[in-house]
């Protein structure tokens, strides 16, 4: 059977978009694109790992950001008290993933056999626990206003990663081969390799089995299949990569507060982003990252162009005003619901049908 | 005989004052096809329920063998060679047909937990589906989604399921409900090669009369959860009890 000419339209898109990610610095020579890039990077990680739950095995967790704020916090937290070094981002990362490992553990164990709207509310408590936490304990979070920190010496901006023969940094296309430069590709290839190993996961024998959990949970178990033991370690394999996500963030924005890492909004952002890619197929995460990031970072601006070129008409320019940007974004999402109902990818891949 | 493969003593189970199933004891034993009739609502999928663990009895046991398998999961009796197919079809219906097999092939090999290499790669696993796709003759569906075949295919698929997942006890639920005329010989003929196999224990739940007539070698009889007669087809279709109550006086029992 040949695949739709949607499923090769999805596939060349998300390699395209893997593509100027690589290349993003030298392509998008500003600091601020610099900045969505890297977001992308991260949230189609955390939003892969996500789809894992919610779009293969049917697990509906709101507790996503607090695996990511773990990892976050473990390499912040660390990063603060030994000082930047590799160690304390690999000891950080080690003790996201634990503590992360451990807390899901419990969680799946305890709640995974009861039914689905009484996990999701058992995780969103779990969630709002763990924010009051990182509030609470200033000692070591910071509180409300977070860590401040270094990265490892190789990422800063000073750095030079090349020097011509007068000792300066050496310059590719314009952009200089600095720790800037650095960081970015440790980002991006920290994120290429987890949404590989994501990729194969779905791929190999245990990705079935998810699905026919999705499916047919009873079917499952009757075929001899261990429902519980499957979703705990779901559960557990994505809350890992969604802790070692947040390590990475911590390490590129050299800031972890509430409201980078553990806020419930960045639930919501990852929920919309899901749901707008398409559940159930790993590259829905990339599409929706990449669409809802670039929405957030560039609406504003595009809408303050579009109001500037209408002024003179009558009330157009009052609605596209940026400040009215979130009431726009909500309109798009709407019509994308409305318009793809199993999300761009999952729509986008039953189109076209080659015989 | 041979010593019996699967034995239920005194299982009973009830909803709340309602007993389903009232101290049903029977063994089973390979190399016998039992066909359990008896009017709607006697019990017949409650037992079945019972035996493969979608439901947990008040009181009483089921053994497979020599091990007690009365409190273990669905997913547990099916390592213990305890396989069932549904009344209703239970499929994977967003999973093409193949990938459907393959799950029940996988589910007995520990390969299921095997994560980083594509599900493709594991030929032995496929070229087993394969095996029961041919035996079954889904091949040509094979890359269809269970959800787009017909019913009578569906019905086939829930059988070569059960094929797939190679127990040693064999349930069927009434396997050719809803199936046209022309579809249901291939169904029976799949349970009659199993019966064949003189290692196997086969359980049907079946109402065609043609159907118990052609492949029992015993018939149990449940009426309202109680077990009513048990013997060989000729006798237990003879008997007036069974009359009454199966062919006769059904229909005010159940109202």
């Amino acid at each position: 059977m040949k695949q739709s000419y949607g499923y090769l339209a999805v596939r060349l898109c998300v390699f395209a978009i893997w593509g100027l990610l690589c290349f993003a610095p030298f392509l998008f020579q500003d600091v601020r694109a610099l900045e969505v890039a890297a977001r992308i990077c991260i949230f189609i990680v955390l939003v892969a790992s996500y789809d894992l739950l919610i779009g293969y095995t049917g697990i509906v967790s709101f507790a996503h950001t607090m695996f990511f704020g773990f990892g976050a916090y473990g390499a912040a937290i660390l990063l603060k008290q030994m000082g930047p070094g590799w160690d304390a981002v690999a000891l950080g990362a080690l003790a996201g993933v634990v503590v992360s490992l451990i807390v899901a553990t419990g969680v799946g164990l305890l709640s995974l056999r009861v039914k689905a709207i009484f996990f999701a509310m058992i995780t969103l408590a779990t969630a709002s626990v763990a924010l009051v936490l990182a509030s609470q304990l200033s000692q070591f979070t910071g509180g409300e206003d977070g860590i401040t920190y270094r990265a490892p010496d190789l990422f800063k901006p000073a750095t030079k990663l090349l020097v011509d023969a007068e000792g300066k940094v050496v310059k590719i296309f314009g952009v200089s081969l600095n720790g800037k430069l650095a960081a970015y590709y440790f980002v991006f290839f920290s994120a290429l390799a987890l949404f590989w190993v994501m990729v194969r996961i779905v791929a190999a024998p245990l990705g079935t089995v998810l699905k026919a959990i999705r499916e047919n949970e009873a079917r499952a178990e009757a075929i001899g299949y261990r429902v519980v033991a499957y979703r705990t370690f779901v559960f557990c394999l994505s809350a890992a990569v969604a802790s070692l996500a947040g390590t990475i963030y911590a390490v590129w924005l050299k800031y972890t507060g509430p409201d980078t890492a553990l806020s419930f909004a960045i639930m919501i952002d990852i929920l919309l982003m899901v749901v707008i890619g398409g559940m159930g197929t790993m590259w829905g995460a990339v599409v929706g990252a990449v669409l809802m990031v670039l929405a957030q970072y560039y609406l504003r601006d595009l809408m303050g162009v579009a109001a500037d070129a209408v002024t003179g008409v009558p009330l157009l320019p009052e609605l596209l005003n940026p400040d009215r940007w979130l009431l726009w974004l909500g309109i798009i999402f709407i019509l994308l619901v409305y318009f793809f109902p199993r999300g761009i990818v999952g729509t986008v891949q039953t189109m076209g049908a080659r015989q | 005989m041979s010593e019996p493969s699967l034995v239920t003593r005194d299982l009973t189970i009830r909803f709340g004052g309602h007993v389903a199933v009232n101290q049903v004891s029977c063994a089973f034993h390979p190399g016998e096809l039992t066909v359990i009739v008896g009017p709607n609502g006697a019990g017949k999928t409650t037992y079945f329920n019972l035996i493969s663990g979608q439901l947990m009895p008040t009181s009483g046991s089921v053994s497979k063998g020599a091990t007690d398998i009365t409190r273990m999961s669905p997913s547990t009796r099916v390592h213990h060679g305890v396989g069932r197919a549904f009344q209703l079809t239970n499929l994977f219906p967003q999973l093409t047909v193949l990938e459907n097999i393959r799950l029940a092939v996988q589910a007995r090999s520990a390969d299921s937990w095997r994560i980083f290499r594509p599900a493709a790669s594991f030929t032995a696993l496929t070229a087993k589906a394969e095996y029961y796709l041919e035996k079954t003759r889904l091949t040509k569906l094979a890359h269809q989604l269970a959800s787009a075949l017909p019913h009578g295919d569906q019905r086939k698929l829930e059988v070569a399921l059960l094929m797939a997942m190679e127990p040693d006890i064999y349930m069927f639920d009434e396997p050719t409900a809803g199936m046209s005329l022309d579809h249901a010989p291939d169904v029976l003929e799949l349970i009659a090669g199993i019966k064949a196999d003189r290692s196997k224990t086969v359980l049907l739940v079946e109402h065609k009369m043609e159907v118990v007539r052609a492949l029992a070698d015993r018939i149990i009889v449940l009426h309202n959860g109680e077990l009513l007669a048990d013997g060989a087809p000729g006798t237990v279709m003879a008997s007036d009890v069974v009359r009454d109550v199966y062919l006769g006086g059904a229909t005010e029992e159940t109202a």
